[in-house]
């Protein structure tokens, strides 16, 4: 029933995949410390001149004077690049590692946690990817990096299950609609929790001290519109994530809605999602106090994926 | 929402505004004020989430009642006074209620007005130009050699084409669109209102039965067949359609190897049903996710068990019972069950008695019988026996799994109770009698309930998603175009633009298309650099 051989090259291919996502955090934070100059240094001339002759003039003009510690030393190795480079490879392992996964146990790759989990950084890397390429939020990198490592080594040291088949009452094709849609819903709130978490450490000092992490972060304003945004992406998502919930309890329960704490949860999590939609629009509220509201709601959203499951016996408690 | 009471600008002026006479009215002015604003919308919205966090952590009646039950048993003051804040109903509480209403008649009173203004806004002509269209977020400028009214005739078509609506004042065009932005807010929200009423008119006209049938038994679709029934409060049972179902076989399936040994990989029930006495009877493959639709109703496999059969004889050598007995399991993962069994009919002496079922018997180190894996492999049962009165002649209603030992007296006891396997009998201390263990049935645990909210829910929720991905998409803009004659025959056209929620690429689209209609005209002025977009 289940391929032994795909599952063993599932589980290097999740290794190598966070492999790589680590390679790409060091990268990105490489950039951070010594790509620094391109940016902190010279900000408006490099722009300018760029669009005039190319990157490699900026290399050449050495800006000194308004960096004392750079000694003229050129930067041999585009770290940057490098990252998104890895992060992109990354991305492709893991997404084979999904693959062999669902091939392995022959079903959607999502039915525990270990899957969810795997599941859910995809989605948020996959988000990342697309932001990066329509909007250049490579800023976004590192911090998304480290939740994804640390997200992924928890599922496999602590989550791990082998693959298998199903229970009964997720033999359903709901499964691919609902569970990816929660998962993909997941995968964005985490990439504007990511957002929100740096709005405030922004918002919260005047000027970004120069060498800083935050120093490549775009301004607070930015940052509050970019989550903003995100959080309208993935809002419609969780709602129909939950409405499919609700079609699928139907068949599998006998009711479309019985407050299972999962449902609760995931009806809590909306309420304070909308809470953060109105009060963005609410004098008074918006700025910290609504950026607030929203990492409450993604503290719902957690407690939702791992409390949940864990600690409160119900009809969702598929946890391993 | 007394809370936000204080601070609220409104306050101090309705009662000044109003002579005393009138006082009533100004302050249900005032409080309508508040209960509809957003921040008294933002705490509901909040106090409602809040209000679920109990649901999730205490145990409910409604969804598990023998659990309250175990919690008023481990918890003897402290439950009494948790049931009084109904905390073990949190979702049919008064509070909860009253919570959720103020909610919805203050999400009513918000969008009812809007929606009424947005109305008027439909109807009405994109707003006038503003003076300096330089001074908006998006502004351009530039000259043209065609003149101001075919600069503007040019603008209308554009507009047009990119559907916008638009409207001729007298040196400007003015042209609004996006509206659809409204349009779905509103309905999303309406659709929540909608979602509500049906989820309680559903809740209000359903009802829901839960019945155990074992194999070879049936069940019909009556009040009287149900173990246990909740009918709405505008329920009948007149309205129950007249079906008659039969369990003809039940087969589970679980995992026989690996760490997840045991994990049930598949239920299936194979039942007969027939609607009403005319019609002809029908197979169905009843699953999980695999309901039967009769008449309206549902028919939903839950759960499963075992019902081990019995044959007991009296201490005058009668049979006194013989059947399939269901009982409960205790344990999910290896069905390992226990069950009691009544035989008021034994003589001379009434005969009961507690039994544990495993259904794949193993010793454990300390040599007791445990089951090791949930299906039947090696079915084994222990009975523990009284005697005397099963007090089942007072009249009182008793459990089924429940022997009232009151007036018993053990039989066999502790260590002296021995498993037994399939075929074997149990002999009786002092002549009461035996026991045989024939074997056992399976039985399935069956819902049927009939909800008429559930397909407007359906349709309410999928229209409120509609609704909020157009809010989201739709961007509200206003772009005005102003020509005027300049000095040289020539034309100044300014255009300005305002979007909700940021500027947009399409308004330097629409300058662009602009500045390709106009150069036609065909004058030797040469083009000049390239028209300078203003950015005051």
């Amino acid at each position: 029933m289940v391929d032994t051989h795909l599952a063993n090259l599932s589980n290097q291919l999740m290794l190598g995949a966070v492999l790589l996502y680590v390679v790409a955090m060091v990268g990105y934070a490489a950039d951070i410390s010594f790509g620094r100059r391109r940016v902190a240094a010279v900000p408006q001339e490099a722009k300018v001149l760029v669009g005039a002759g190319g990157p490699e003039t900026v290399e050449d003009v050495p800006e000194a004077k308004d960096e004392p510690e750079g000694e003229g030393e050129r930067r041999k190795v585009d770290w940057g690049r490098f990252a998104i480079l890895l992060n992109v490879l990354a991305w492709g392992v893991h997404g084979a590692e999904i693959v062999t996964r669902g091939m392995a146990a022959d079903r959607v790759p999502w039915g525990n946690m270990y899957e969810f989990v795997s599941a859910i950084t995809f989605a948020a890397v996959t988000v990342y990817l697309v932001m990066l390429w329509r909007y250049k939020t490579t800023w976004l990198g590192p911090f998304l990096m480290v939740a994804v490592v640390i997200a992924l080594g928890i599922a496999t040291i602590w989550l791990y299950d082998d693959p298998g088949p199903l229970r009964p009452a997720l033999h359903s094709y709901w499964i691919a609609i609902h569970v990816t849609a929660a998962v993909t819903a997941t995968g964005i709130f985490t990439v504007a929790g990511v957002a929100t978490i740096l709005y405030l450490l922004k918002a919260s000092r005047t000027a970004p001290r120069p060498g800083g992490l935050l120093e490549r972060v775009p301004d607070a304003e930015t940052l509050d519109r970019i989550s903003h945004r995100t959080m309208m992406f993935g809002f419609p998502i969780w709602t129909f994530a939950i409405i499919a919930g609700a079609i699928w309890a139907d068949s599998a329960w006998g009711r479309y809605w019985g407050w299972d704490p999962k449902e609760t949860w995931s009806f809590i999590t909306w309420v304070v999602y909308a809470g953060y939609l109105h009060a963005r629009a609410t004098a008074g509220w918006r700025g910290r106090k609504a950026a607030v509201i929203s990492l409450i709601a993604f503290a719902c959203l957690l407690f939702n994926f791992f409390g949940i499951n864990y600690l409160v016996s119900g009809l969702h408690s598929y946890a391993g | 929402m007394s809370v936000d009471a204080p601070e609220a600008q409104a306050a101090p002026q309705a009662p000044r505004e109003r002579p005393a006479g009138i006082g009533v009215l100004g302050w249900l002015r005032w409080g309508w004020r508040q209960l509809t604003s957003m921040r008294t919308a933002l705490v509901l919205l909040f106090l409602v989430a809040l209000g679920t966090v109990p649901g999730s952590f205490l145990p409910q009646r409604g969804l598990a009642p023998e659990k309250v039950t175990t919690f008023f048993q481990q918890h003897k003051t402290l439950a009494p006074v948790l049931d009084k804040l109904s905390l073990f109903d949190v979702f049919a509480a008064p509070w909860f209620a009253a919570i959720y209403i103020l909610l919805f008649v203050s999400l009513a009173g918000c969008v009812l007005p809007r929606a009424k203004h947005h109305l008027v806004q439909l109807r009405s002509r994109p707003p006038r130009a503003p003076r300096n269209l330089g001074r908006l977020p998006e502004a351009a400028s530039y000259e043209t050699d065609a003149a101001p009214d075919e600069v503007l005739a040019e603008a209308r078509t554009i507009l047009k084409d990119r559907r916008f609506r638009v409207d001729a004042y007298d040196d400007a065009v003015a042209a609004e669109k996006g509206y659809l932005r409204e349009t779905g807010n509103l309905v999303f929200h309406v659709a929540l209102l909608v979602l509500l009423f049906a989820v309680g008119s559903g809740a209000a006209f359903g009802y829901k039965g839960n019945v155990l049938v074992t194999e070879g038994e049936g069940f019909s679709n009556t009040l009287a067949s149900y173990d246990a029934f909740k009918g709405g409060r505008s329920f009948t049972a007149s309205k129950l359609p007249p079906f008659t179902v039969w369990l003809d076989s039940f087969s589970a399936s679980y995992l026989p190897s690996g760490p997840n040994r045991g994990q049930p990989t598949n239920f299936s029930a194979k039942i007969r049903y027939q609607n009403g006495l005319k019609s002809a009877v029908k197979s169905y493959d009843l699953k999980v996710n695999h309901p039967l639709n009769v008449d309206g109703a549902r028919v939903y496999l839950l759960g499963h068990g075992y019902a081990p059969r019995f044959t007991v004889k009296d201490g005058k050598g009668q049979v006194a019972f013989q059947g399939a007995v269901p009982f409960l399991p205790t344990n999910e993962a290896t069905y390992a069950s226990e069950g009691v069994i009544k035989v008021p009919d034994a003589q001379p002496d009434q005969l009961g008695f507690i039994g544990l079922f495993w259904p794949t018997a193993v010793p454990n180190q300390q040599g007791k019988v445990v089951s090791a894996f949930p299906a039947a492999w090696n079915p084994q049962v222990a009975l523990f026996a009284f005697r005397g009165d099963l007090g089942l002649s007072n009249g009182a209603p008793q459990s089924v799994y429940r022997l009232e030992t009151a007036k018993l007296k053990p039989l066999l006891m502790g260590n002296k109770v021995k498993p037994l396997a399939v075929g074997q009998t149990l002999q009786l201390p002092s002549g009461a009698g035996s026991v045989t263990f024939d074997g056992y049935r399976q039985y399935v645990t069956i819902q049927v309930n009939h909800d008429p909210g559930r397909v407007p829910a359906l349709a309410a929720g999928i229209v409120a998603i509609m609704g909020i991905v157009t809010s989201f998409l739709v961007r509200r803009r206003r772009v005005w175009v102003r020509a005027k004659a300049a000095e040289g025959g020539r034309t100044v056209v300014q255009v300005g633009g305002l979007t909700l929620g940021g500027a947009t690429p399409d308004f330097q689209a629409i300058v662009e298309r602009l500045k390709m209609a106009a150069p036609e005209e065909p004058r030797s002025t040469p083009p000049d650099e390239p028209p300078n977009t203003d950015e005051e």
